[in-house]
């Protein structure tokens, strides 16, 4: 079996395996909201294909980041809201 | 604009691209197959290259191998310049101009949503989009989900998200028993797709399935808690943790647009060899029409012979193309969209999710494009891809506008290729 990657949301450390997306790795931390709208609505994913853009979060400080089109890495840290 | 040239350039390794590559690679030439993802496999085959199951996936991956077919992964096609014959492409960290003899656009489709009282609550997602994050490793085991909206996709995914442990409390149809039955009566002539049929209801076995039901509103304070379904007779309400809502697919195209390839009726337009209004742009799969993995292998295996110049192998494929075509156009017609589909949103309900721009500001507009300038509709990072669509059927309007680039490009992409 192929080791585990450790990720960082929100400050709490995940664990996942190789291969999953930052937006399932969120899902599997029991986090719905990814965001909050123009209007301060909380938003989560919702084509996972990259096109809606409603799932981004930040991605090691990077703003915006489409988190269903970005695989785990170790030590990444990943900032909803 | 300098790059490497490359003989074929097919965009979009789904089952279309593939098959596409497959024909051109076959023959010695070389092709290069360009994909967003970080693995070829389209919708359909998503993640077949990591833990794949399904035999025709395999079978044609290991085709894209053997005829050693040059993949670039995880790369957008933003924009191009068809006078040039190049295309712009931009990588997590690069961007590039590659060049092209034949270019085959094979992107694909993605899936129509509609407005409905709290579609917009977190936990309420596409159909095709919710199995696309289970696939990527969103945990789904034990969860209640609710499947609505229209289209043989929501057989599929309720049977695979059975298949990984979710309890699929209904999938709500919109299209009536009647329309479907109509459809069902031809099943027999297509005895390939009669055995699909029957292992999805068989996958599906005690899950339950409406016809002419929809999804009315989904509830919940800040995120999704209970969803209401209009039944033919009745209201039917459950708590549930997920809701999948898809109502059919809308075909990407937005780069052909941007190239200047003709379309009619929402598809790119094509001729029997698959080719486009622009010269040496040839179009295969759902860009040109929804209508199924069979007919974009087909398509996309037409598309590859037509751009190597070998009409006869193209023709024999003619009438298998024009079985399967006749084939989606019956489909399409058994899942029309209803009429009620377009009261559901409520005059706060938003239409546009980027600017959060409302049902009835949107309304009274006169059009698309007045909608854009007035109300913001349409003018987020999505381009209008979601609110586009959906604004064509709520009012009918023509929602068509692309500039280059087709995806918000980092700034940089921008800059660098202009200045080429
Ligand atoms: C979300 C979703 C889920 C689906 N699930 C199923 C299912 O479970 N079962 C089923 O039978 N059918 C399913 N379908 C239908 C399925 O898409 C088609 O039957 C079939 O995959 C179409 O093949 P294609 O090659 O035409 O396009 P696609 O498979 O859509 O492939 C197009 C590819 O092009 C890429 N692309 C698009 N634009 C660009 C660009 N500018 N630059 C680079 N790459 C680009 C896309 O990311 C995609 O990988 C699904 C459709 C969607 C939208
Ligand atoms: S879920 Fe739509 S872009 Fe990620």
């Amino acid at each position: 079996m192929a080791e585990l990657v450790w990720i960082s949301i929100d400050e709490s450390p995940v664990e996942v395996e190789p291969g999953t997306t930052v937006a399932a790795a969120i899902l599997q931390s029991d986090t719905a909201g990814f965001r909050r709208s123009v209007t301060g609505e909380w938003r989560g994913p919702v084509c996972g294909m990259g096109i809606c853009f409603e799932c981004r979060v930040a991605i090691n400080g990077q703003p915006h980041r489409r988190s269903c089109q970005a695989y785990c890495e170790s030590g990444m840290v990943v900032r909803t809201k | 604009m300098t790059g490497p040239e490359y003989e074929v350039v097919i965009v979009g390794a789904g089952p279309a691209g593939i098959s596409a590559a497959c024909v051109v690679a076959e023959t010695g030439r070389d092709a290069l197959l360009i994909d967003d993802n970080p693995s070829p496999g389209g919708q359909i085959w998503r993640e077949q290259e990591r833990h794949g199951s399904n035999w025709e996936a395999a079978h044609w991956l290991r085709r894209l191998q053997l005829y050693r077919v040059e993949v670039l992964r995880g790369a957008t096609v933003i924009d191009g310049d068809p006078d040039k014959h190049a295309i712009v492409c931009e990588t997590a960290n690069s961007v590039s101009t590659i060049r092209y003899k034949k270019l085959i656009l094979a992107t694909g489709s993605r899936e129509l949503f509609l407005p409905f009282p709290g579609w917009t609550l977190p936990n309420v997602m596409g159909a095709g989009g919710l199995q696309a994050l289970v696939k990527a490793g969103m945990p789904i085991s034990g969860k209640r989900v609710v499947i609505a909206g229209s289209g043989p996709l929501l057989l599929a995914v309720g049977a695979y998200l059975k298949k990984q442990g979710a309890h699929v409390l209904a999938i709500a149809e919109q299209a009536s028993w009647a329309r479907l039955a109509r459809f069902g009566l031809g099943l027999p002539t297509q005895p390939y797709k009669l055995a699909e049929a029957v292992q999805l209801k068989r996958a599906l076995f005690r899950v339950p399935y409406h016809a002419g039901a929809w999804v009315e509103a989904a509830l919940g304070e800040t995120v999704l808690e209970r969803v209401r379904l209009s039944l033919s007779h009745r209201r039917w309400e459950a708590p549930c943790d997920y809701l999948a809502v898809g109502f059919g697919l809308v075909p990407n195209i937005e780069l052909a647009a941007t190239l200047g390839c003709k379309l009619s009726a929402g598809c790119v337009q094509v001729d029997p060899m698959q080719q486009t209004s622009a010269s040496d742009i040839l179009s295969a799969g759902e860009t040109t029409g929804i209508g199924g993995v069979e007919l974009s292998l087909m398509e996309g295996r037409i598309a590859g012979y037509s751009a190597i110049g070998d009409r006869l192998n193209a023709q024999w494929l003619f009438s298998d193309r024009e079985r399967m075509r006749r084939f989606a156009r019956r489909m399409q017609k058994a899942f029309a969209l209803r009429e009620e589909l377009r009261h559901l949103p409520l005059e706060g309900t938003l239409v546009c999710r980027c600017e959060d721009v409302s049902y009835q500001r949107i309304a009274p507009m006169p059009g698309w494009r007045a909608a854009k300038l007035h109300t913001r509709c349409g003018m987020g990072p999505c381009q209008g891809r979601v609110c586009g669509p959906a604004a064509e059927f709520l009012f009918g309007w023509h929602c068509q506008s692309t500039r280059a680039p087709v995806f918000p490009a980092r700034i940089d992409s921008l800059i660098g290729h202009k200045e080429e």
